[in-house]
């Protein structure tokens, strides 16, 4: 069975690039573009790795890092965020937070299926 | 013989009665001027001599050599030195119409009634066994002519007791002719000129006939002093320098002395003669002291009193008429004595205890009335009786033995009390009320526990034991030996105490307290007295009063105020165009108004110092208005600079908050703008790796995702267009370009402008296109822009099934149009935010950068309107307002 | 202490800053006499008090009253100088200018 990586991002474009990229590794990709509802779907189906977007519409990914790191499901479920926002301070924050790994964007491809195959083999 | 002195006793009296007399006479005819000359001046200041240095000197050289110089090298030191104090004191005492030494002290320390009574009971109490002693002098010299007729100490009590009768009578009669102490007392003191000429004829007299007469010429005499007991010069030197001060100081501070050198000045020139007449004339009463008292020593008896040698010797030598002129002289000193003590402890006691006391009790209060003057006059009469009758009661309670010979240093070194109150007073402007209270207090004391007390002799008011042994038994608090210091003389060792004690307590308490407003005015005109009274110069009535007092007014209130405040009083009293008489309603009045800008009792002092004509000149009054016209002004600039400080740091840290929330604002702008290109970019990025790397792509998904990296790089145009189109609007720089047109046109070209770009859902849009007839002069295209915005957000975002958006127009005072749609419409939270950058109205993706509103109002408000969010219209609702100028009703 | 003040109306400025430079001394000397008197009235307590060496009383008459008579005479001249220059009308100088100790 293929692993599964959760992405949890609200620009379409950049959801399909991603799930693009995934999918030609083999990964199974599952994508939500909902703040709100990321931790009750995380929950209900805890992915390999999960791929979250800082800046979400109703809940930042912020939040849902940390709500995630509390949940004895997913404490230590790999994470790696995303965000437009270059700045130290959120590095900082995501660090605070609890994230495996932080990618700013744009990013290039190549460096991004690295970052995920590296988190991948952590766990398994 | 004593008939006979009986009678030239009374003579002399009715001759100096006589003199007094045609004094006063003289004086009130305006022939006052002959009256007055320096000599007559330093003639009365010879009541220093008084018949204790008459007839003791003489005593005192027997006993102890050349020690009774020291009472006349003190005062001669003083008079010599006159620039420095005396001079400042005249000045001070004629400026200042000062009556009495109570009165300059109280005056000095902002008129303190405390130190006035304080002051007064010391030298009642200093001056009380003075007065004993010049009528036991007398009473002795009368007893020495009655050798065997009488001698009971009835008799003499009954001749002190005529003699105090006479006196007090006499300073009754002469003393209180005039209620104000400032005219002098013209009989008064051409009376004691004249007994100081027979005191020391007299004194000279008995010297010739000793010098010439007993010892035969000048060498003769030298020589008969160098082979008597009195042969060798000796002396001890504490004494000698320490009593040489004492009389120093007590010439400055006895009450009588300042009654003739101040308080009777004439004329502040006459101090200039003083200054060496005196010492002359000190120095000829004390040149014959030291052969009379050898010759007494050597043909007088052994045992015979050396205190009456000026009488005695010439009697045995049956020289009765010198004897008798001797006696004169001698009475003279007693008689002049008590007359000037009897009037300045009077005036004393009078105006600092009986007024304050009458016109408390009195009831009515300090109005003066006819009857005040009436009443005064009384004091000043019953005070005298009360203080010749108090010396008289003490010479028979003493019983006017040997107690009564220490008496005159005694009485010094208490009156020498007042010294460093005086002097710290005229010198010194940081001396305060409570420094002289405290120093005159703690050298009153010591003098009283260390010397007078004692000098009853021990067990008389000190007990024995406290002598000998200490209070208590605690040795160090002996009267003679405070601190453990016995080894020096008694005199000396209460002198140095006291007024140690008396310095320190009045410099330290100075130093600790803080005067109130009088004290410092009263203090800054008697140290700078040479800086506020150019010349003596002498009241000149009460022409100038009302303008007098409108300038002071003016100085203190201000021009303006003080003008309306003399306008309106002048009014009530039925008067225009002048100025108000000084009535005392209006005097109430002023000194109210004069009270609210500097105090009360300042306020009350410059008016009663103006209207009461008493002490102050009108010139003195305006150095300090003056002064405190400017220390207002000063501290009104004080306070208002401190405003305007606090108002400035009002503002700095508003701009430092406003420059924080600027840098907060920036933060997040950056942060925005940063993820508003990262985003497009990371899409194009990504899509174009794809395409570069992925081999095999599907040609549609190639197209796909070409197109995807083209729509995401017009985002990112569209984004950075609209980022300058701000800012250049944010900052100002943005030039209208104004033009007319039809709002339906400009609404036209924006419908069409929006559909452009269009895909997705088709809006409907209704218009009315008759109310849009309104010709409008105004930049056209930036109007259009908000339009197409507006149009563009309601395509984007209207959720409505079928979208429509109507377009309304109406136009009252202004010109108002609307953009309602039929969706769900915006959030109440995010209605505040939606005009503020990069804020979306929703949740998707609209390739838009949320600047679009934000731009819209910036718009707007550059061309003088207003855009706003419509809240309860159904569907999303924007109204765009614009100014009634820029809108021309349709032709 | 400056000796010149600015000068008056009507005076030729050099006479007058040498009358006030005068007057500014006899003021001087008035404020150092009583205290010339005072150190010549101290001086008979270093005399000689004991024995046959000891100063004779008509000695010390002749110098205590001699300085007296001495001072006496200071006194008067000085007086007298003061008076004319008070009577030259500058006696407003006398009153504010000689203040400063």
């Amino acid at each position: 069975m293929s692993k599964r990586v959760m992405l949890i991002e609200d620009e379409p474009n950049i959801i399909e690039a991603i799930s693009f990229i995934l999918s030609r590794e083999g990964l199974s990709v599952e994508t939500h573009s909902d703040g709100t509802t990321a931790n009750d779907k995380l929950r209900a189906s805890t992915p390999d790795l999960l791929i979250l977007d800082v800046m979400l519409p109703g809940k930042s990914g912020y939040d849902i890092l940390r709500e995630l790191r509390e949940e004895a499901g997913t404490a230590e479920l790999p994470v790696l965020m995303l965000t437009a926002r270059g700045q130290t301070r959120d590095r900082e924050m995501a660090e605070r937070a609890g994230v495996s790994a932080f990618m700013t964007k744009p990013f290039s491809n190549a460096e991004m299926l690295d970052q995920v195959r590296a988190l991948m083999a952590e766990t398994s | 013989m004593l008939n006979t002195l009986v009678f030239v006793c009374s003579a002399y009296a009715l001759f100096l009665f006589a003199i007094a007399f045609a004094a006063e006479r003289a004086a009130m005819r305006g022939q006052a001027r002959w009256l007055r000359s320096p000599i007559v001046y330093t003639l009365s200041l010879s009541i220093y001599c008084t018949a204790w240095t008459f007839y003791g000197a003489v005593g005192s050289a027997v006993r102890s050599g050349f020690e009774y110089l020291t009472i006349y090298l003190g005062p001669s030191l003083v008079l010599i030195g006159w620039w420095w104090i005396l001079r400042k004191l005249v000045r001070i005492g004629r400026s200042q119409r000062i009556t009495s030494v109570a009165d300059l002290i109280s005056s000095r320390y902002g008129k303190s009634n405390l130190l006035a009574v304080g002051v007064t009971i010391l030298a009642v109490v200093g001056t009380t066994p003075y007065i004993a002693l010049q009528l036991q002098s007398v009473t002795l010299s009368f007893e020495v002519f009655g050798v065997g007729d009488i001698a009971t100490g009835e008799e003499q009590g009954h001749t002190a007791l005529w003699v105090a009768a006479g006196l007090a009578l006499f300073t009754v009669i002469f003393g209180t002719r005039n209620l104000d102490a400032n005219e002098r007392h013209n009989g008064v003191v051409m009376a004691i000129a004249v007994e100081a000429v027979v005191k020391l004829a007299a004194l000279l007299a008995v010297g010739v006939f000793v010098v010439w007469g007993l010892s035969g010429g000048v060498s003769e005499a030298l020589a008969k002093i160098d082979a008597s007991s009195l042969g060798q010069w000796q002396i001890d030197g504490g004494r000698w320098v320490g009593l040489m001060m004492l009389s120093a100081a007590a010439f400055l501070c006895l009450p009588r002395i300042f009654q003739v050198l101040v308080v009777e000045n004439e004329n502040e020139t006459h101090l200039r003669t003083a200054s060496w007449a005196f010492p002359l004339y000190l120095g000829l009463m004390s040149l014959f002291v030291v052969p009379i008292a050898v010759i007494g020593l050597e043909m007088l008896p052994e045992g015979s009193n050396p205190d009456l040698f000026v009488l005695t010797v010439p009697l045995s030598q049956g020289r009765d008429g010198l004897a008798v002129l001797s006696f004169l002289g001698g009475f003279s000193s007693a008689t002049s004595m008590v007359i000037v003590a009897a009037i300045a402890l009077s005036t004393m006691v009078s105006n600092h205890v009986v007024m304050p006391l009458w016109l408390r009790y009195a009831g009515g209060g300090a109005k003066v009335s006819g009857d005040v003057r009436g009443v005064v006059l009384l004091a000043r009469r019953l005070s005298i009786i009360g203080v010749v009758m108090l010396g008289y009661l003490y010479y028979r309670l003493s019983g006017g033995g040997a107690a009564l010979a220490s008496i005159g240093l005694v009485s010094f070194a208490g009156l020498a009390q007042i010294l460093p109150a005086m002097l710290g007073g005229i010198f010194w402007r940081g001396a305060s009320r409570l420094g002289a209270l405290v120093g005159l207090t703690l050298g009153f004391g010591c003098w009283g526990y260390t010397l007078f007390l004692p000098s009853f002799g021990a067990g008389v008011f000190l007990p024995e034991a406290w002598v000998t042994a200490g209070p208590f038994g605690i040795g160090w608090l002996r009267p003679h030996a405070l601190f453990g210091i016995d080894a020096i003389d008694p005199l000396l060792h209460a002198v140095f105490w006291s007024l140690a004690l008396n310095t320190g307590g009045f410099v330290l308490a100075s130093l600790a307290s803080f005067p109130g407003p009088l004290e410092r005015l009263q203090g800054a005109q008697f140290v700078n007295v040479f800086e506020h009274s150019a010349a003596p110069r002498s009241w000149t009535g009460r022409v100038a009063q009302a303008e007098d007092l409108m300038i002071m007014a003016q100085r203190i209130l201000g021009a303006r105020d003080a003008q309306r405040l003399f306008e309106r009083e002048a009014r009530r009293q039925g008067m225009t165009d002048t100025l108000p008489a000084p009535t005392p309603s209006f005097l109430e009045t002023l000194e109210r108004e004069l009270a609210g800008s500097v105090g009360a009792a300042t306020a009350h002092a410059m008016v009663g110092q103006i209207v009461g004509g008493m002490s102050v000149s009108v010139e003195d009054l305006m150095a300090v208005a003056d002064e405190t016209a400017q220390l207002m002004e000063y501290s009104a600039r004080l306070e208002a600079q401190s405003q305007e400080l606090a108002r400035t740091a009002a503002q700095l840290r508003e701009a430092n908050a406003k420059l924080t929330r600027l840098s907060v604002q920036k933060d997040a702008f950056l942060s925005q703008i940063s993820h508003e290109l990262r985003t497009p970019m990371t899409s194009i990025r990504a899509f174009s790796e794809i395409l570069r790397d992925t081999t095999g792509l599907a040609p549609e998904d190639q197209h796909k995702y070409s197109s995807i990296i083209h729509d995401e790089a017009i985002r990112l145009t569209r984004l950075l267009d609209d980022l300058l189109d701000l800012s250049v609007l944010e900052n100002g720089q943005v030039n209208l370009n104004l033009r007319e047109g039809l709002l339906s046109d400009v609404l036209d070209r924006a419908v069409a402008a929006a559909a452009a770009d269009e895909h997705g859902a088709r809006l409907r849009i209704s218009r009315d296109p008759a109310a849009e007839q309104i010709w409008l002069n105004t930049d056209l295209d930036r109007l259009s822009q908000v339009f197409i915005n507006l149009v563009a957000n309601a395509r984007k975002y209207c959720d409505a099934t079928r979208p429509a958006l109507e377009i309304r127009v109406h136009s009252s005072d202004r010109l108002v149009i609307d953009f309602v749609d039929n969706g769900t419409g915006i959030s109440l939270e995010a209605q505040d935010v939606i005009f503020e950058k990069f804020s979306r109205v929703s949740d998707q993706k609209a390739g838009g950068a949320g600047l679009g509103l934000a731009i819209c109002r910036q718009i707007v408000t550059r061309l003088g309107g207003e855009i706003s969010y419509l809240k309860g219209q159904g569907g999303a609702a924007f109204r765009v307002v614009l100014p009634a100028d820029i809108a021309m009703a349709a032709e | 202490m400056t000796e010149a003040g600015p000068p008056r109306r009507g005076k030729p400025p050099v006479f007058l800053e040498r009358q006030s430079y005068r007057r500014r001394r006899v003021i001087d000397a008035a404020r150092v006499l009583p205290f010339i008197g005072m150190l010549l009235w101290v001086i008979p307590l270093l005399w000689r008090e004991d024995g046959a060496v000891a100063v004779r009383s008509s000695s010390a008459i002749l110098y205590l009253f001699g300085v007296w008579i001495l001072l006496v005479a200071g006194a008067a001249v000085l007086s007298a100088k003061l008076a004319a220059q008070a009577r030259d009308g500058t006696a407003e100088v006398e009153a504010r200018g000689g203040e400063a100790p």
